[in-house]
Parts: C-alpha cells; sequence; structure tokens
C-alpha cells in the first residue's frame, strides 16, 4: 500500500530541509575565492535563487499555457503558485546581488543587461500578483497573458551576458569553479530547488483547499435555499 | 482567407480612426499631455543639463512621453467598446477576433506615431537636440517601438476592459513588459541623436533587437487575444 499523502510530504519535506542543512555546511566549508574572500559566499544563495526565479516564471508560464488554451483549473494553481514563488526567489535574487555587487565593484546597482532583464522579471512577476488581484472579472486570464508574455524575458536575462557588454559574470564561472566550491554549489542548488517543490506543493495544497471551500459554501447556499 | 482577414483588420482600424476623426478626443488629448511630459522633464532637467549628455536625456524623454500617452490612446480606444456594450457587438461579428486585434492594434499605432512627430519636434526645440540627423532611422525606430508597445498594450487594455481598477492597473501592468522595446528604442535613439558617435553601429543592432521583440510580442498578441478576451 502506497504511504499517504501527508506522510508522502512530511518525508519530502525533511528531505529538502536536510538538504538544505548539508548545502549550508559545504558553502562553510567551501574554501574562500583567493581576490574576493568571503563575500564570494554569496554566490552559493545567489545563482540557486536565480536560477529558480526563471524556474518559476517558466512554469508560470506553462500553468497559464494549461489554463488560456484548455481551461485547467490546476494550471492556474499552479501559475499562481509558481508567480508568489518568482516574486519570493527574485527578491533574494535582488537582494543579494547588490550586497556582492558593493564588494565586488563598489556600487550597488549597475544599469546592464544581466541586472535589468532579471530585475524586469522581477516586476512582472509581481505584476501578475497585481493582476490576479486587482484585474476584474477577466483577472486570472490576463494575469495568464502576463505570464506568457514575461516568458519572453527569461531567454533574455539567460543569455544577456552572452548578448550584451556585461559587467556581471559569465554563465560559464560555474565550470571554472575550484573542486570544494563545485560540490557546494551543486548541492546548494539542489538544495534550493527541492525547497522550491516543498513550497510550490504546500501552495498547490492551500489553494487547492481554498477552491474546495468555495464549493462546498455554494453547494451550501444552494442547499439553505432549497429548505426555504 | 488572408484577403479577409486583412479586409477585416482594415475595416476595425477604420471603423476606430473615423470616430477619432471625427471627434479627435483622443488625438488632441494625447497630443496635449504628451507636450505637459515633455515640457514638465524640460523645466526638470533645465539646469542639471551637461550638454555631452543631451541626447540621451532627450531620448529618454522623447520615449517617456511616448510610453505616458500611449497608455491614454490604449484605454480610450478600446473604452469606447465599452460604452453601450459594443465590444459584445464587436466579438459576434463574424470577423475573427486575431483580426479585432490586429485591427486595433494599426488604430493605436497610427494614432500614437501622429503625436510622436509633434512630440519629437519639440524635443528638438527645447533640447537644441539634432533629431533629424537621420530620419531614415528615426522613423524607422519610432515605427518599430511603437508597434511593439502597441502589440502589447491592445492585449492588456482589451482584457481590463471590464475592470474597475484599469487606469491604475493598465500602466502597472504593461510598463514592465513593455520597457524591453523601449530600453532599445530609446538607446537608439540616443546614439541618432548624438552628433559625435563615431557610427550607427549600435542603432542597427538595436533596430534587430527591436525587430524581433515586436515579431514575438505581435504573435502573442494575435495568439492570446482571443482566450483572454472571449474567455466568459
Amino acid at each position: 500500500m502506497p504511504a499517504p499523502k501527508s506522510t508522502r510530504f512530511l518525508a519530502a519535506c525533511a528531505a529538502a530541509f536536510a538538504l538544505l542543512l548539508l548545502a549550508c555546511l559545504a558553502i562553510g566549508a567551501a574554501p574562500p575565492e583567493a581576490t574576493m574572500g568571503v563575500v564570494q559566499k554569496i554566490f552559493y544563495f545567489h545563482v540557486p535563487s536565480a536560477w529558480l526565479l526563471m524556474l518559476s516564471a517558466l512554469v508560470s508560464a506553462g500553468g497559464s499555457l494549461a489554463y488560456l488554451f484548455r481551461g485547467s483549473e490546476r494550471g492556474d494553481r499552479v501559475a499562481l503558485a509558481a508567480a508568489e514563488l518568482g516574486v519570493l526567489f527574485g527578491l533574494c535574487v535582488l537582494v543579494s546581488g547588490p550586497l556582492w555587487a558593493k564588494a565586488a565593484w563598489g556600487a550597488y546597482w549597475q544599469w546592464e543587461a544581466r541586472l535589468t532583464s532579471s530585475l524586469l522579471l522581477w516586476l512582472m512577476m509581481v505584476a501578475y500578483l497585481l493582476a490576479r488581484r486587482y484585474g476584474g472579472p477577466a483577472a486570472r486570464r490576463l494575469a495568464a497573458a502576463l505570464a506568457l508574455f514575461a516568458a519572453v524575458d527569461i531567454p533574455l536575462v539567460y543569455f544577456s551576458v552572452r548578448f550584451f557588454r556585461s559587467i556581471h559574470p559569465q554563465t560559464t564561472v560555474v565550470s571554472t569553479l575550484g573542486p570544494g566550491m563545485r560540490g557546494a554549489f551543486w548541492l546548494s542548488l539542489a538544495a534550493f530547488t527541492g525547497l522550491w517543490f516543498v513550497l510550490l506543493s504546500v501552495r498547490l495544497a492551500a489553494e487547492k483547499a481554498q477552491a474546495e471551500i468555495v464549493e462546498l459554501e455554494i453547494l451550501l447556499e444552494q442547499a439553505e435555499e432549497e429548505k426555504s | 482567407m488572408t484577403g479577409n482577414f486583412l479586409r477585416h483588420t482594415l475595416l476595425v482600424a477604420g471603423k476606430d480612426l473615423r470616430i477619432e476623426g471625427r471627434s479627435r478626443e483622443v488625438l488632441y488629448t494625447m497630443a496635449f499631455s504628451a507636450a505637459l511630459v515633455v515640457l514638465v522633464f524640460s523645466f526638470a532637467l533645465s539646469n542639471a543639463a551637461d550638454p555631452a549628455q543631451g541626447p540621451i536625456v532627450a531620448a529618454g524623454v522623447l520615449w517617456a512621453a511616448t510610453l505616458l500617452t500611449g497608455t491614454v490612446a490604449l484605454g480610450r480606444v478600446l473604452d469606447r467598446e465599452r460604452e453601450n456594450e459594443a465590444i459584445r457587438a464587436l466579438l459576434l461579428s463574424p470577423v475573427p477576433r486575431s483580426a479585432i486585434y490586429a485591427g486595433k492594434l494599426i488604430a493605436v499605432f497610427l494614432l500614437m506615431l501622429a503625436v510622436e512627430v509633434a512630440v519629437v519636434v519639440l524635443v528638438s526645440v527645447l533640447f537644441s537636440t539634432e533629431v533629424f540627423a537621420h530620419p531614415g532611422y528615426l522613423a524607422l525606430v519610432l515605427m518599430l517601438g511603437t508597434l511593439g508597445f502597441a502589440a502589447t498594450g491592445v492585449v492588456f487594455s482589451a482584457a481590463l476592459l471590464r475592470s474597475r481598477s484599469r487606469d491604475a492597473l493598465l500602466g502597472a501592468l504593461l510598463f514592465p513588459i513593455v520597457i524591453p522595446a523601449l530600453l532599445a528604442a530609446s538607446r537608439a535613439t540616443a546614439c541618432m541623436f548624438d552628433p559625435l558617435a563615431p557610427d550607427l553601429q549600435p542603432v542597427l543592432f538595436w533596430l534587430r533587437f527591436l525587430f524581433a521583440t515586436d515579431v514575438v510580442y505581435i504573435a502573442l498578441g494575435l495568439w492570446l487575444f482571443e482566450p483572454v478576451v472571449c474567455g466568459d
């Protein structure tokens, strides 16, 4: 007999947090970078957050596509949950990036392609939530269109360091990492992604429960009307 | 099929432009707001203007005015369909929804372009910039930049047709999406306004970038307009 859903979920949570703890230990044990020293450790936090911002935007667009063209309610819930996570992890990128930049470049912010496109992607995720909440009768379809337009920005964020003259480190920096750093980086990436999946499933369960409550309320109202 | 699509598109665009031609409401309001935006920037930046930064400032003001007044055009052109529920009649008519989108796009595009011509002249006077050094490129950048803005804007403006907070939301939702195109347009414009620019290579780069984003935005608009507007 398969384990009940709640047990499987708790196991996934425990695994994700164990991985996160392990990643923290690995980041602590990783050797400091030669020129930047301890500041470079932001990298283990910043890069996974940036990857999750892009993943969130992509998943939100996928969910929106399913909702818009197939009327999938689940797709809509996935799009909303992913957009919320996009805002959360985007905030992590936009806070950790400038902290590193102040130490490495001497300024918190530079107007260059990677920073601008990441900021825009984050703003689009915030706009998605705004559209969802205040968009009126067509809010969900409007938000879905926004998520699909936002998806155009994802390749722009990823390839911006190659297409434009950029002072942001290149995407190839990962393959140049020392052995101690590489392990910590991949572990941190896996832990963050695990955390993302756990948060997504929690949010999806909450949204599903919310939809069920609304359905029950409607049924209750109908029953009361019939009674009276 | 293609001929029909084109005919329907031109019918929708012609209808909007004819209404506008009779009242000139959107055109006059847009032109006046655009002039005010340029004036406000001109007052605000008059003491800070470093001659070397002049072309960048002029290009920025031109596109900021376009962005802000374009929202007025988008709001009004689609708003007319709300009066007497005209949108319902339009959607029920035997016209493909993508042709309605394309028609609205053409109407907004032409209105914005007409106002931009006036804005360019005003910017050239108030910011003492040589704006007509490369008239062909300038026309191309204005057209491509405006097309990208209108292509996205029509989808969102139509989706917000029945929303009460439409005026507040339209800009908030639209600007993050169109900023990449407008950044490209403003960079290209700054380069061609600059008499000291060594060559026009950056202009060509940004023009290609604008063209690519326009193609994507229009394709997405044609594809998404129907499910977004006709979901109920």
